[in-house]
């Protein structure tokens, strides 16, 4: 039997007031067990869309329907109970700065499960092992590279086993090797959860290799959409000009400016 | 045109004064939610015990010392008055009641509101900047049950104890100067003291005082990192905000309180 998408968004439109709308009827459909990337560049309105996903947004039109529920009908409680099905990684990794890595891990199984000393112990570490921080448990994330601070913060997000992860630009800042490593993760916890992700990035090259599915976004809406080989071979002008780093295109190079030859005074007066 | 220019800073008054009293509606409801999220704060009793530490424990050498500091100076300047008139053996009354009713409560909670308001401010204002506030919101945990409720509760613990600590070693440096220093007779500091002040009118007043000004600060400094600009800049102004509006707000209820238990009727 066919399952329904873990998320689904209809014809949704949402805007912080009515003269700028942020995003405009966004359609998409996120089946189980994907790793779906969502990329446009800054400003385009993905982080905006994650943050309707995880019900911290209301759309102003259409509906997001996550996890089975309409997000918008969901009171606080009913908001939280979803959460708890989800995991978010922020783009700095988001640690509690004054825990060690142990606590921030355990932080989300001590606020959801009363677990016997012993078992949130070995949860923590089999957590930490998945991201290959065992060893790291100790220190407090002021100790972390940026690269580790991400992979603690994966583990935290994976604590609670959750069927939705969302990761807000997950690469942001990251050296070639940690860039892999967090790549590699994404995908490997995805499949060994069996759980569906959802990358909002604008690091398109390396998130390709990752996703089975992207949406790609401009303007608050979504231009193209396909398999990550679709998206290469795409010719619409805005995916190629972004999907191959051109300076032009239909994203000009400048800023729209008055004529320069007058801003340098250098026209003749007649 | 200068009517033009009277009304529009008419309205830019009216609107700061429109923003000012909305804030204020914020924060109430704020507290409100604050109070009424606070099962956490106690049912989970150790996370508040930890904000006493914090805000309680690590503040208390600068209370200790500020007190031991007024009470020497107001030894030294209590007597130099009191003797004029003859009555240096009341030096004991006057460092006791300055400080029990007023300056124990007020400069205990002058220096609470910028030793700890500012480090609540800052510290809640850097995890709203940092998102480990959204994080916990996104791990289906909230954030001023969690983060807030347990440092409004232990600022609101905290400040009576330490305003009490305050007026003890303050009383104690009175000693020091008037008794050990000065020679004023050990006997006469103690003995009028003890019969002059009064425990419900004096000791108790200064209590509710030091309660209402906790919670006073306390109120001011979670909501302001609560609602800070989540940037450096945001958090530094919050920081200020929040030993300003604390201090003067110290000041005015001091005020306040003081005109209604200590005025008419009461036998003081």
């Amino acid at each position: 039997m066919q399952q329904s998408p873990i998320v689904e968004i209809q014809n949704v439109s949402f805007g912080y007031d009515a003269q700028h709308p942020v995003l405009r009827d966004i359609d998409l459909a996120i089946e189980r067990g994907a790793v779906v990337g969502v990329m446009g560049q800054s400003g385009c309105g993905k982080t905006t869309l994650l943050r309707v996903i995880m019900g911290a947004a209301a759309p102003t039109r259409g509906a997001a329907r996550v996890l089975g529920a309409v997000t918008s009908a969901l009171d606080r409680d009913g908001l939280y109970a979803m959460r708890r099905k989800m995991g978010m990684l922020f783009q700095f990794g988001a640690l509690f700065t004054d825990m060690s890595v142990y606590e921030n891990v355990a932080f989300p199984l001590r606020e959801h499960a009363a677990l016997p000393g012993e078992l949130l112990h070995d949860l923590v570490m089999m957590k930490l092992q998945a991201v290959g921080l065992r060893g790291a448990a100790h220190l407090m994330p002021a100790e972390l590279s940026g690269g580790m601070a991400r992979r603690v913060a994966l583990a935290r997000s994976i604590a609670l086993d959750p069927e939705l992860i969302l990761y807000d630009e997950p690469f942001t800042g990251l050296d070639p090797i940690s860039f892999g490593v967090i790549a590699r993760l994404i995908r490997e916890l995805n499949d060994l959860l069996g759980a569906t992700s959802i990358i909002v990035t604008h690091d398109v090259q390396e998130a390709l290799g990752v996703v089975d599915y992207v949406y790609f976004m401009a303007a608050g809406r979504v231009i193209a959409k396909g398999t990550p080989d679709e998206i290469r071979a795409s010719r619409e002008p805005f995916v190629n000009q972004f999907v191959n780093g051109k300076s032009e295109g239909p994203v000009p190079f400048h800023y729209p400016a008055p004529d320069y030859a007058a801003d340098l005074e250098l026209a003749v007066a007649s | 045109m200068r009517a033009a220019d009277v009304r529009g800073q008419l309205e830019r008054l009216g609107g700061a004064v429109t923003s000012q009293v909305w804030r204020l509606g914020f924060a109430s409801r704020f507290l409100l939610y604050l109070v009424l999220h606070s099962g956490t704060a106690l049912r989970r009793f150790r996370l508040t015990v930890a904000e006493i530490y914090f805000a309680g424990v690590l503040s208390l050498v600068i209370i200790l010392v500020s007190g031991l500091f007024v009470g020497m100076v107001l030894g030294l300047q209590g007597y130099e008055t009191l003797q004029r008139f003859g009555a240096s053996e009341s030096l004991g009354v006057l460092v006791a009641l300055s400080l029990v009713r007023e300056l124990g409560p007020v400069v205990a909670g002058l220096l609470f509101a910028s030793r700890a308001g500012s480090a609540i401010t800052a510290e809640i204002g850097l995890m709203k900047a940092t998102e480990q506030l959204s994080a916990m919101e996104m791990m289906a945990v909230d954030p001023v049950a969690r983060v807030v409720a347990p440092r409004f509760w232990g600022g609101v613990l905290s400040l009576p104890l330490l305003a009490a600590l305050f007026s003890a070693m303050g009383i104690f440096g009175g000693y020091l100067v008037g008794v050990q220093l000065i020679g004023v007779d050990a006997g006469a500091f103690w003995s009028q003291m003890q019969a002059s002040v009064d425990v419900r009118n004096d000791i108790l007043n200064g209590v509710y005082k030091s309660i209402v000004f906790g919670i006073a600060v306390t109120w001011i400094a979670v909501f302001e990192g609560y609602d800070a600009v989540p940037t450096a800049e945001g958090v530094s102004r919050a920081t200020t905000r929040t030993v300003v509006t604390s201090s003067l707000a110290i000041l005015a209820l001091d005020f306040v309180l003081t005109a209604l238990m200590f005025t008419g009727g009461n036998g003081q």
